[in-house]
């Protein structure tokens, strides 16, 4: 394989504290040399990166992916185009498939399966229950064996008490988080929106966000009983967020991401049933919205995932509660969160710390930086080239965006996978 | 509006018809939930104006057989039709069919969103009998929370003026109904006072396996509008019901059926009236022939 010497960038690396102008040596696959002054090896290809950003490929910690079970919404290699062009070059897969990921050789299947696109990682998840049912554990210490990167039901909270001490309990030997889906399931049960003004108008079946809260306190307190790891997907509420903030400062090894969608939008986004903004959780009041933007400055979020949840038009066109929930978010991903700099909330390299080395310290693989040695999975992007979300005109199979019509600014230009150009 | 549904409703009293303005056109009664009631109205309403009216029933037909919504709407636009009435049990599933459809589309109770011409026969029926909407106050009661009709009179006669009320236990009130702009009570006698018309809401019966409420009776002893609770109110107070009524659970019959108190045939009537005025607008402006 030839040299390639990516120049002219700004090489950010938050797991490494790096950034400054410089340029990148891919060598074998791998990260040769990167810094300043560094020169062009005889026959190096050379790419100038015209002053753009180059950053480690960015590691997506939760999105539906459609296999086993749901191919006609999404594929592995669909969902790996749309990840090369969003910059994502690893991706953790939820396990609630049909069949669920809760055997090992499924596990192994589906790092087999992300193996053959060449452009992505996927990290299988594998479920905390068996079937992601909720009732019977799962052969956690043999999925972990396969190469499980954590253990959740997906979508489905984990609603039973005891269940959950359990898991927390037994995960804790095989040294693997739990990560849930925080929301009280009774309270939950049948809803379509955040509790409130609009969706009273709305005549909508609501959730109280008081839901994500209580899930939350009460696997908090589950595991200062059992010690161990936990995480809490797609927090999308101020309240939430304040316990987990407690929960950290008081040594609780307590972890949490969010989504886009969550400090991007707020339920008006809903409208006049707009289904594509129909996600779960719901998309919350303003206030909650700038808990969350505020959590992502302040240290308390420790990673932003795509939560990408591929549906097609027969889930979505549909009356708003019959709908399905979910929306696609690789390709946006980057962009989204970008925003969040572009207000001034976020610093860059906090913001692309988000994306990377936050994600995969919690799923405790090595991607994510830009050390010398690692497989050159990059991502090289112009923060500030504008463009506008479409839902039609996206990569990959699925166009349920919550976010059709936005207008961003940072594009990805190029996306290496183990030093190969699979974007750009 | 409601001018034009009082001049309709002087003519259907007057036993005339006016055939010759919806001559021609289609109107379908679209009906994924039972309503004999608000359907007969809007055929009524159609065929006084002349329409070629057809009914449809889909609540157990095509739906269950895993035809969507959407699937059907475009089943009626290959055939047509001027006017399509949709009544169905999902909050903006009307305004999801008003999108693939050329037709006019017509709200006729969507989920617990709203029930628009509920709303403007019942202002129609007030006005015609107190002359006026502005100044009134007027109490909503029973089962808000899963109440199309509450909602679409919450809006319409707060516009007009009227001062609204909602009444009913806490599990059966939307989270921050008050930001709707109207009162909240708990206690009927406390609600009641002083008001001018008094609006009955129908509970649903499954409502009470829900476990929102407890029983039928405890319900009817704390909110049912009964003549003791009604003497709360102002002495010349009106009382009104969309109807299907659940006599003894949210009505006492000999309240329902007070001739001067309660204005619940008038209600029908006017349904009749109003239905022949959104007709009449909406064929004036979404002709096909123009």
């Amino acid at each position: 394989m030839t040299d390639v010497v990516i120049e002219n960038v700004r090489l950010i690396d938050p797991a490494s504290g790096l950034d400054q102008p410089g340029a990148l040596l891919v060598r074998d696959g791998r990260i040769a040399d990167l810094g300043s002054g560094l020169g062009r090896p005889d026959g190096a290809a050379v790419i100038d990166g015209d002053g753009a950003v180059l950053c480690p490929g960015l590691v997506d910690m939760r999105a539906e992916v459609g296999e086993p079970g749901g191919e006609y919404r999404e594929t592995i290699a669909s969902a790996a185009v749309a990840a090369a062009a969003g910059g994502i070059t690893s991706l953790a897969a939820l396990p609630d498939t049909r069949p669920a990921i809760d055997d090992p050789a499924l596990v192994r299947h589906l790092r087999a399966r992300g193996e053959e696109t060449g452009s992505l990682s996927i990290l299988p998840y594998a479920a905390a229950t068996k079937g992601c049912k909720g009732e019977e554990l799962a052969e956690l210490g043999l999925l972990r064996e396969a190469g499980a990167v954590a253990f959740t039901d997906g979508a489905r909270a984990i609603g039973s008490a005891r269940m959950m001490r359990l898991i927390l309990s037994y995960a804790k030997g095989f040294g693997a988080r739990v990560v849930q889906h925080p929301e009280e399931p009774s309270l939950a049960e049948g809803g379509a929106a955040t509790s409130g003004e609009l969706a009273t108008r709305l005549g909508l079946p609501a959730i109280h966000p008081a839901a994500e809260a209580i899930m939350v306190a009460r696997d908090i307190r589950l595991l200062r009983m059992t010690g161990g790891m936990l995480h809490f997907a797609h927090v999308s509420t101020g309240e939430a967020l304040d316990l987990i903030r407690a929960a950290k400062a008081s040594g609780l090894d307590v972890t949490c991401d969010t989504a886009p969608p969550y400090f991007d939008l707020n339920e008006t986004a809903i409208g006049n049933f707009r289904t594509y903004a129909k996600l779960s959780p719901p998309l919350r009041i303003e206030a909650d919205r700038l808990a969350v933007a505020a959590a992502l400055a302040d240290g308390t979020i420790d990673a932003v995932a795509s939560d990408h949840q591929p549906r097609d038009a027969d889930d979505k066109r549909l009356p708003f509660a019959q709908a399905a929930p979910g929306g696609a978010g690789l390709a946006t991903l980057l962009a989204v969160t970008l925003a969040q700099v572009h207000g001034g909330g976020l610093a860059l390299s906090r913001a692309i710390g988000l994306l990377t080395c936050g994600p995969a310290r919690l799923l405790g693989v090595g991607a994510g930086t830009l050390a010398k040695g690692a497989p050159a999975d990059l991502c090289l992007f112009d923060p500030d080239a504008a463009w506008q979300v479409e839902a039609g005109a996206l990569p990959g199979r699925a166009q349920n965006t919550p976010f059709d019509g936005r207008a961003l600014e940072g594009r990805v230009i190029g996306t290496w996978k183990a030093g190969r150009k699979v974007f750009g | 509006m409601l001018d034009l549904a009082e001049s309709y409703a002087l003519l259907n009293r007057s036993g005339k018809t006016q055939r010759d303005l919806l001559r021609g056109r289609t109107l379908i009664n679209l009906f994924f939930e039972d309503s004999t009631r608000t359907r007969t109205s809007f055929e009524l309403a159609g065929k006084r104006l002349g329409a070629d009216v057809i009914n449809m029933s889909v609540s157990t037909s095509s739906v269950n057989k895993g035809e969507t919504l959407l699937d059907t709407a475009a089943t009626l636009n290959a055939m047509n039709c001027d006017l399509l009435v949709v009544r169905h049990g999902d909050s903006g599933a009307p305004a999801l069919l008003a999108r693939k459809v050329d037709a006019a589309v017509i709200n006729a109770g969507d989920g617990t969103h709203e029930h628009p011409t509920q709303a403007l026969l019942d202002a129609l029926t007030i006005r015609r009998r107190r002359g006026r909407l502005e100044g009134l106050t007027v109490a909503i009661c029973g089962d808000v929370l899963h109440s199309r009709v509450a909602r679409s009179n919450i809006f319409l006669l707060s516009a007009m003026g009227s001062r609204v009320r909602v009444i009913g236990p806490p599990t059966l009130m939307p989270a921050e109904v008050e930001r709707l702009g109207v009162e909240v009570f708990h206690d009927m006698r406390a609600g009641l006072k002083d008001c001018d018309i008094v609006m009955m809401l129908r509970l649903q019966k499954e409502r009470m396996t829900r476990g929102l409420i407890p029983s039928f009776r405890e319900f009817f002893r704390f909110y049912g509008l009964d003549a003791e609770k009604l003497a709360f109110a102002r002495p010349d107070a009106l009382v009104m019901h969309p109807g299907p009524m659940n006599r003894g659970v949210e009505i006492a019959s000999d309240v329902a059926d007070d001739p001067i108190r309660s204005l619940i045939k008038e209600q029908v009537e006017m349904g009749v009236a109003v239905r022949m005025a959104v007709l009449d607008i909406l064929a004036r402006r979404n002709s096909r022939n123009d």
